[in-house]
């Protein structure tokens, strides 16, 4: 198991290799479909981002609403796949980590390999879980959108596998043919 | 006539929204354990394990299993011998929208698909289907679907020469497409035979049984077992890291269908497949 804090440098992202097991601390950020939408949109009009992406990691998740007395409701991953248009140009802004679940496409792993990038996968449907690990929780921008603003983060221990690193080896593929490998080899 | 009061349903539909999104079902629930018994992959079986421990989480301080608390699907089945007193689907988005607000339930909505994507922030309209039967009761079932699975279902408009080989080919590219994206462990509907609309419906409906449950017809019980077993040997696993538990259950639902055809659907769902059964 790998403690690793954000802020996410180019030098921390470069040790991770698919497959680590990572416990996250500190400031993440979250954003999916809506929000995406809208960064890409501000970078075309020439306007400053809610946050400066650069060394950061953004959560695509969209939260339940938070009981009372609650810093946030179940928050797993939603698939990544969907923000494949975006993420490049985020990581060309700076960005350093991503927090989803499912494949990403090969013009977002190249981006990853350019810029060190690191694609973290969250259990899936394991929500209410993953909320116990969420600190504080803070709307920064796109309050209208609902589940879908923009949320500042503090994490603990946040349990993260990393499966795409910034070498360009990807969990899905490699986890699965270790597998295949090793029941084909009886172990 | 078997009067039934609008209240009722509210109260009713309302209920199953936030237990359903809270509790899983108990034969989902079992057949998670027993795969954390079955699985030889360690990174699986931890992956398992959190999936359990999420689960009870979950019930014990009723909070929502997943964040996203899907499009509330509810299926129908209305006695002809019942009569509710004023708009029944109506009613059915009443409950729901109170049983999202009640619960915490996410909101996950958006009024038009393509030019207008805006949030209607009660989860309404709620995707309702109606069965007509014999008798005097109503029986609903709560059924809410997140779209990372819902993503990932096909129909394939197949020909009959096509046969049973097309059909097992369809069922494992569908999982080969979903691979990871889906939260393995899935739960597999597959619908064979009507029309391209009721084929669909068939696969939620092959989707919702018991994970347990078989076929009656023994032609298609072994499809089913044939078919899950080669589903869990694709090593996609939980999470999609690897490993034998791909999908809990397959199960297959078949009507006739016209001489040229053999429309086939194959619906996945999530490990949180939640579905409650409520009858008035
Ligand atoms: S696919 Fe299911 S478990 Fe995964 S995020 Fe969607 S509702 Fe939750």
């Amino acid at each position: 198991m790998i403690k690793l804090e954000t802020p996410l440098t180019v030098e921390k992202a470069k040790t991770l290799h698919a497959g680590d097991q990572v416990l996250l601390s500190g400031v993440i950020y979250t954003g999916r479909d809506a929000a995406h939408k809208r960064f890409v949109e501000l970078v075309a009009k020439g306007e400053p981002l809610p946050f400066d992406p650069q060394d950061q990691v953004i959560y695509y998740v969209g939260p339940t609403p938070a009981k009372p007395g609650a810093v946030i409701g179940s928050c797993g991953p939603t698939t990544s796949y969907r923000m494949d248009a975006y993420a490049p140009k985020m990581m060309e802004l700076g960005l350093r980590g991503m927090i989803g679940k499912g494949r990403r496409n090969d013009e977002v792993k190249a981006a990853m390999r350019q810029y060190a990038g690191v694609y973290f996968g969250a259990i899936g449907g394991a929500g209410a879980l993953i909320a116990s690990c969420i600190k504080s929780c803070e709307i920064i921008a796109f309050e209208d959108l609902g589940t879908e603003a923009v949320r500042k983060l503090t994490v603990e221990d946040l349990p993260l596998t990393v499966v795409v690193d910034s070498y360009g080896e990807d969990l899905y593929i490699s986890g699965r043919e270790d597998y295949l490998k090793g029941k084909a080899n009886g172990n | 006539m078997r009067e039934i009061a609008v209240e009722t349903i509210i109260d009713a539909i309302a209920d199953a929204c936030i237990d359903i999104n809270c509790k899983l079902p108990g034969d989902v629930y079992q057949r998670l354990i027993e795969a954390i018994e079955e699985e030889d992959s360690a990174i699986a079986k931890h992956t398992l394990d959190v999936l359990k421990e999420n689960a009870d989480i979950a019930r014990e301080t009723m909070s929502p299993i997943c964040q996203d608390t899907g499009m509330a699907c509810i299926f129908v089945e209305i006695g002809q011998e019942v009569h509710v007193n004023g708009n029944l689907s109506a009613a059915i988005n009443e409950g729901v929208r109170r049983g999202y607000e009640k619960g915490y339930l996410r909101k996950s909505v958006v009024s038009d698909p393509m030019f207008n994507r805006v949030n209607t922030k009660d989860n309404t309209p709620a995707i309702i289907s109606y069965d007509i039967v014999p008798g005097d009761q109503l029986k609903l079932t709560v059924a809410p679907k997140g779209f990372g699975s819902e993503n990932m279902c096909q129909v394939k408009m197949m020909k009959p020469s096509d046969g049973v080989e097309g059909v097992k080919k369809f069922i494992l590219q569908v999982v080969e497409d979903a691979g990871p994206n889906p939260c393995p462990p899935i739960v597999i509907g597959v619908g064979i035979g009507g029309t391209f609309d009721s084929v669909a419906l068939m696969a939620k409906k092959a989707m919702l049984r018991d994970v347990n449950s078989e076929n009656p017809d023994p032609r298609y019980r072994d499809l089913e077992k044939e078919m899950l077993e080669k589903v869990n040997a694709m090593g996609i696993g939980p999470a999609g890291f690897g490993g034998r538990t791909t999908a809990l259950a397959l199960n297959i639902e078949w009507a006739p269908t016209h001489i040229a055809g053999m429309p086939c659907a194959v619906a996945i769902c999530c490990h949180v497949s939640r579905h409650k059964e409520v009858v008035l």
